[in-house]
């Protein structure tokens, strides 16, 4: 089992959730978040003051999934989050030891 | 058309002495005596515009630009400090502004508005024309009460609740009084010298930018102040205050006619297309020399050229009124960047930069587009080198009496209770440590 987190940019989380609805991955969780990568911040002006905002809006989206279904969601966040300019984010892939479904007590791949 | 109320009153003539020739003069003059019913709607009209100037407009204007920590603080400084300045004026301001003493000051005659009836007139500008005198009072009253607010903005977020009463206090009795005196009561120093400050330039805007300035000194940088991130937190907020504001102006700067007449839709116009041109001119100015035009800016431009038309209102002609707020949009853009990193002071939320910097901009202006030859009211005597002179001197005064009033005030509210909250109170945030509440919950 793979624990999958990507880094979004907030208005494509729809079209992520729906991509990732039609592999057949069952659940995700959704965190509003703010991060810097490349894109780096912008300067906000107010009268003669000048911020530096460092940090973006992101959106982090979590996802649990089995070995074989792997590729196909990196693939279906990757193909729903792009917009093929600079802040498009990042996936991060981590392996997955357990997971327990709360309700029935079931572990492993049962309980994605 | 016009309803005329003759005050002639029966009662008056039955307290007549007997009649003998100068009797009947004094009957004649008296029988000529006239208050105006539209006169008198009018300035409680206006009066109403004035309150709704600081509440809420000042205090949303103010408020949207402080970080969310420290709104309530803001609005409770301006709320109080109007009701306060409001209040002292029924005790003693109207008698020390209004009746007749010396060139600086009035008398104490009418304290507690001893001797004012409901019968009790006071002058307009036309000879035998008169308003009620509490409408009068109300009227000035709510003057007092917004200069004071005013100030607040410039030592937002981290002076002591108590130490802005104290020095609102002082500095009202001792600078808003007699500035108001000299340039409005009968007598007045400025007034005699010919000054024209039509609605309150120096007596408002100056007055209360150059106590700001002082205050953002003595009081000394918020912590954090050019390191960390200090954005309003509610533009939203800033722009329904700043639009409030210009609403209100037109009873603080057509109300200050005292009278519905033409002199009032002079006043009228120009506060509406003076605005206009300086919403406009700081727009620009920020598309061209920062890259792009902000929602506060052009807040900000509105409030400049407010301020700016407020002492040339009654005596420049429209045309002389959009030249004021273009320039005003322009000077005071410069008024909150270059001048205000040349004093280097944290002047909050730029009460300076836009009432004082604009509040001179207007008084100086006034001297100039006041000529006839440029549309405005000035007789054909006017001459304006003579007129820009005596227009400088008025801020002059003005800069040095406020600045010396201020200091001293700031001083004393020092010694007496510490201008500043702790460090831990300044960085929990005013709403907390002050008053006991938050003005957000999520």
């Amino acid at each position: 089992m793979k624990f999958i987190t990507a880094i979004i940019k907030p208005f494509k989380l729809d079209e992520v959730r729906e991509a990732l609805s039609a592999i057949g991955v069952q659940g995700i969780t959704v965190t509003e978040v703010k991060g810097f990568g490349r894109q780096k911040g912008h300067t906000e002006l107010y009268r003669g003051a000048e911020y530096v905002v460092d940090f973006l809006p992101k959106v982090k989206v979590e996802a649990a999934v089995d070995d074989n279904v792997l590729d196909q969601a990196l693939e279906a966040i990757e193909k729903s989050a792009a917009t093929g300019k600079i802040g498009d984010g990042k996936i991060f892939v981590f392996d997955l030891e357990q997971v327990i479904r709360i309700r029935t007590g079931e572990t492993g791949t049962d309980a994605l | 058309m016009k309803t005329i109320h003759t005050l002639l009153s029966a009662s008056l003539l039955v307290g007549l002495p007997a009649v003998s020739g100068g009797a009947l003069a004094q009957e004649a003059a008296e029988a000529a005596v006239e208050v105006h019913k539209g006169d008198v709607a009018w300035i409680m009209t206006a009066t109403l515009l004035v309150l709704m100037m600081a509440l809420p407009g000042l205090a949303l204007f103010y408020g949207g630009l402080v970080r969310a920590k420290n709104m309530l603080s803001v609005l409770m400084q301006v709320m109080t400090v109007f009701s306060l300045n409001a209040l002292l004026f029924a005790v003693y301001g109207y008698s020390l502004a209004f009746t007749e003493g010396t060139p600086f000051i009035g008398s104490l005659d009418k304290v507690f508005l001893s001797g004012v009836t409901i019968d009790s007139l006071a002058d307009t500008f036309t000879d035998n024309v008169k308003l009620p005198e509490f409408a009068f009072i109300a009227f000035q009253a709510t003057f007092a009460g917004i200069t004071g607010a005013l100030v607040v903005g410039a030592f937002a977020e981290r002076m002591k609740f108590s130490a802005v009463l104290i020095f609102s206090v002082i500095w009202f009795t001792f600078c808003y009084l007699p500035i108001c005196h000299m340039v409005w009561g009968p007598g007045g120093y400025l007034l005699e010298d010919g000054a024209l400050d039509f609605a309150g330039g120096t007596v408002v805007h100056i007055n209360a930018g150059i106590a700001g300035l002082v205050g953002a000194y003595m009081v000394g940088k918020r912590i954090g102040f050019g390191r960390e991130s200090m954005a309003p937190h509610s533009l939203t907020l800033t722009m329904v205050g700043a639009s409030l504001l210009w609403v209100g102006w037109f009873g603080f700067n057509a109300g200050s006619n005292l009278e519905a007449t033409s002199g009032a839709a002079l006043a009228f116009i120009n506060t509406l297309f003076a605005t206009a041109a300086a919403v406009l001119a700081w727009s620009l100015a920020e598309a061209l020399l920062k890259g792009k035009p902000s929602m506060l800016g052009a807040a900000s431009g509105a409030v400049a050229g407010l301020v700016a038309i407020t002492p040339a209102c009654g005596s420049v002609g429209p045309m002389g009124a959009i030249v004021i707020g273009t320039l005003s949009g322009f000077i005071c853009l410069w008024g909150v960047n270059g001048l205000k990193h040349m004093l280097g002071a944290d002047d909050a939320l730029d009460v300076f930069g836009v009432h004082g910097v604009g509040g001179i901009v207007g008084a100086i202006l006034t001297g100039v587009f006041a000529a006839p030859a440029l549309g405005g009211t000035g007789g054909e005597d006017f001459a304006m080198g003579a007129q820009v002179w005596i227009q400088t001197w008025s801020v002059i005064v003005t800069i040095v009496w406020s600045a010396v009033v201020a200091f001293i005030a700031y001083k004393i509210a020092d010694i007496l209770v510490g201008l500043r909250v702790p460090e831990e109170e300044e960085r929990e945030g005013l709403d907390i440590t002050a008053h006991g509440e938050s003005a957000y919950r999520s």
